[in-house]
């Protein structure tokens, strides 16, 4: 190859590689996701800071007006600002969310740590329960314990999260398992380490890192749930501005004024997005390391 | 007409040239080996030679050619014709370069599907005569397994048949025995030379010179993507001319005396001082006997439960392993090497005999007992990165060991920069994690870690067999060292008979669970008196020419 070739290959080669360097530069992704959670934050902690107007204002004259400069997200049947009213219904969303994916995770934690530790008896057991739990559809599940606790935002939020602990505790088993048997717990077996320091230490941790970006899935799909109890009048009841509650009373417009459904779906959908994509960003950020 | 002709190959991704214009050219029966260490673009290289780079390479060359057909700028169409019907490719690792889903037969007969027109009964026949060829038993049989079904050796064999398939001209082996047992290794090795014998070129690629010195004809040493030294094997391996071939030649272990150095090792190696280097190892000296062993077997036995009976992993095994000594015990994989290991480890408990640490009882106790006794047993493992908590950082890998040491021993713990001293890493290492260090950085780590619980005996388990002979030698000059400055006792497991020789004072040879032979290296070594030794011992690569 001649030089001229050579040195032509080097400044070819060098443009190309600019690309890659930036990797420290958070993405955009995760950018708008981090403004996206604390614009949240704040709804959930202050609403009156970023409300229009309060969420439960009726004016029957100004009823399904559609989105406009006065109205973000349009009115719904009473005049009440659908924005105003997704953003007092992002508290309790939330709250049910993740403390549904908070109690799923407990219980499926309980049970997984129990039939993998618990001898061949209680894993058979506990892994037979699972069987159970998982047959019932999830829905079928929650309505099961509303029945027996009566509705409410509380029993909805338990019921959520006890029909989502199945597919928690079935994950954190398999996770524990393979890890108990992993080359590195052995060599802490081999220091003379006891088996609580082990699972303090290396087990748990290691089997709940990559629950935590499923679990930023799970908040998004407890809200959706506790929406379909509240759409069902199971869970918040009608004047609170609850996400799923306003989905289910803007169903009957949905032809005439879509706009009282779009809105808090796309809250959920957005807060889905957001909460998955700032799990990716952090196992990723720990992943990489120092 | 050479069957590969090559000037001036150069392969980079993006801006950054592995391969800086490389040149060789091969004729019919001869073989020409390339040898270097990990990331001396040997691996790429084989590969541009097929138009296989891989993506977001860039290939470039003054001449590539294959069978006089210029290739420099084939197209991928053209590339499809050349491999296999004229260039076959052998990898490492056959288990990943066969389908684990379809039987071999299957796998064997895909080239003659694609490239050739015959019927299939003629392609059946094709495909047991090249099963036949390359040595496989029963090649009926193993047409019909997946390769998950076949043993190590088997699956090369299977790997060698397909790339045979087409009888190409030209055969490229990338590390064909790397992960192979010794004895699997020489067959392996005398197939490849009778292919040659019969008029195939082959490009060997390897980072073993024992390996190579047996098979080629040329010997090219690179390093950092360059040609550093090109020659006649003989030329090569007699006479170096580069000091980075000489310290690769030094480093392979093979019928190396004990105490004597393996890296660096540029001058005469009669000048390096050491221990007495003749057939009289340290222990057996006359006060000896006296030396009362710190692990002891007597009469172990550990069976496995499988598949339409029990497998005796272990059977009937006594060994003694005193304070100060090394003690190898070598033998092909599935001889129960590992499960001593384990039992040593007090990680499993045998069927029948005892394990003893230091008189007392160890593989009887209950683990309750057994638990604060275990930092005097310290273990190295084939794999380090795996040994280690991903999360994990490596100070934080290392005072948890100290840690333990500490409670122990009552003394305090020793610093993380002062382990990571003794086995030669900079303090800056504590902060990164296993993964982000090299292999042998990460075999330092493991040692380091084995130490910090400053124990009394020490396990190795089959410690540098992942690692390039120049790392290799490093490590095992690095453990010699330890051992020697703690008195450590240290059992030392290996496939590697060169690497067992070269560290231990006593060796055992294992096979099926049983220990055939054993005592003092050299006596075993020089005059084995068991047929599976003096079979092991003629099967293992050396480097004379």
């Amino acid at each position: 190859m001649s030089e001229l070739e050579l040195r032509q290959t080097t400044v070819e080669a060098s443009a190309e590689h600019l690309g890659p360097r930036r990797r420290r530069m958070p993405r955009a992704g995760t950018v708008l996701a981090v403004a996206f959670v604390a614009f949240l934050a704040v709804a959930t902690v202050a609403p009156s800071l970023v409300w229009t107007q309060d969420p439960n204002r009726i004016a029957a004259a100004d009823a399904f007006e559609s989105p406009s400069l006065a109205h973000w997200f349009g009115t719904d049947e009473s005049g009440r600002d659908v924005y105003s009213r997704v953003i007092a219904g992002t508290a309790s969303s939330l709250l049910i969310g993740v403390s549904a994916t908070l109690i799923g995770l407990a219980l499926g934690l309980v049970l997984g740590v129990l039939a993998s530790f618990g001898g061949r008896v209680l894993d058979f057991g506990v892994g037979r329960v699972i069987e159970v739990l998982f047959a019932f559809p999830g829905l079928l599940l929650a309505l099961l314990v509303i029945v027996v606790a009566g509705p409410g935002p509380v029993t909805a939020t338990i019921a959520v999260g006890l029909s989502t602990a199945p597919g928690y505790a079935r994950i954190i088993r398999g996770q524990l398992v393979g890890i108990r048997s992993s080359h590195y717990v052995e060599a802490a077996r081999v220091l003379g380490h006891s088996p609580g320091r082990i699972l303090a230490r290396h087990l748990l941790p290691n089997a709940l890192v990559p629950l935590f970006v499923l679990a930023t899935l799970g908040v998004g799909q407890a809200i959706v749930w506790a929406a379909a109890l509240s759409y069902l009048g199971l869970g918040a009841q009608p004047p609170a501005a609850e996400w799923g509650a306003m989905l289910a009373a803007g169903r009957t417009y949905l032809p005439t004024a879509p706009w009282l459904t779009v809105f808090p779906g796309l809250m959920i959908v957005g807060t889905t997005i957001a909460t998955t994509m700032l799990g990716r960003a952090l196992t990723r950020r720990g992943r990489e390391g120092r | 007409m050479p069957l590969l002709d090559v000037a001036g190959l150069r392969v980079a991704f993006g801006d950054h040239e592995v391969v800086h214009g490389i040149s060789l050219r091969i004729r019919p029966g001869e073989c020409v080996a390339i040898v270097g260490e990990s990331g001396s673009g040997k691996s790429v290289t084989a590969r541009a030679l097929l138009g296989m780079a891989g993506a977001g390479a860039r290939t470039r060359s003054d001449r590539l050619r294959v069978l006089g057909r210029e290739l420099g700028s084939a197209s991928e169409r053209t590339w499809r014709d050349v491999r296999g019907r004229q260039v076959g490719l052998i990898l490492q690792d056959a288990l990943v370069s066969l389908d684990p889903l379809r039987p071999i037969g299957r796998e064997i007969d895909d080239p003659l599907r694609i490239h050739e027109r015959m019927p299939p009964a003629a392609r059946r026949a094709r495909v047991l005569g090249l099963l036949a060829r390359v040595g496989m038993p029963d090649p009926e049989f193993a047409a019909g397994r997946r390769s998950g079904e076949l043993s190590g050796g088997l699956r090369q064999r299977a790997l060698i048949a397909s790339a045979l398939a087409l009888d190409p001209p030209l055969v490229i082996a990338d590390e064909p025995t790397t992960a192979l047992d010794v004895s699997v290794q020489a067959r392996i090795l005398s197939l490849l030379d009778e292919i040659r014998e019969a008029g195939t070129g082959i490009l060997l690629i390897s980072h073993d010179l024992a390996v190579v010195s047996r098979l080629a004809d040329r010997i090219l040493v690179t390093r950092h993507g360059e040609v550093i030294e090109d020659g006649t094997a003989d030329d090569v391996l007699r006479s170096p001319r580069e000091p980075y071939t000489r310290a690769l030649i030094a480093a392979v272990p093979t019928e190396r005396p004990r105490g004597t150095a393996l890296a660096v090792a540029t001058s005469a190696p009669a000048a390096i001082p050491g221990p007495p280097p003749t057939g009289v190892p340290i222990a057996t000296g006359s006060d000896a006997p006296e030396r009362p062993p710190l692990l002891r077997f007597d009469r172990v036995a550990k069976g496995f439960s499988v598949p339409g009976g029990r497998l005796l992993a272990v059977d009937d095994v006594s060994l003694a392993l005193r304070p100060g000594e090394t003690l190898g015990l070598v033998g092909e994989s599935g001889s129960g090497k590992t499960t001593v290991a384990r039992l040593a480890l007090g990680l499993t408990a045998p069927d029948s005999g005892v394990v003893l640490l230091d008189g007392e009882a160890w593989s009887s106790r209950p683990e309750r007992e057994r638990r604060p006794m275990r930092r005097r047993i310290g273990a190295i493992y084939q794999d380090a990165l795996s040994s280690f908590d991903p999360r994990w950082s490596v100070g934080r890998i290392l005072a948890d060991a100290a840690s333990v040491g500490a409670r122990g021993t009552g003394r305090p713990a020793p610093r993380v920069e002062d382990l990571l001293d003794q086995v030669g890493l900079v303090a800056s290492v504590a902060r990164r994690r296993p993964l982000n260090l090299s292999g042998g950085q990460r075999q330092r780590v493991a040692i380091a870690r084995a130490l910090a619980a400053e124990p009394d005996v020490l396990i190795c388990d089959e410690p540098v067999s992942a690692l390039d002979v120049t790392i290799q030698a490093q490590i095992l000059d690095l453990l010699d060292r330890l051992q020697r400055r703690r008195g450590l006792a240290m059992l030392f497991i290996s496939h590697d008979l060169g690497v067992v020789r070269h560290m231990s004072d006593h060796v055992a040879v294992m096979r099926a669970g049983r220990i055939v032979e054993s005592g003092g290296t050299e006596a075993v070594f020089a005059e084995p008196r068991h047929p599976y030794t003096a079979q092991l011992v003629a099967d293992a690569p050396r480097l004379t020419p």
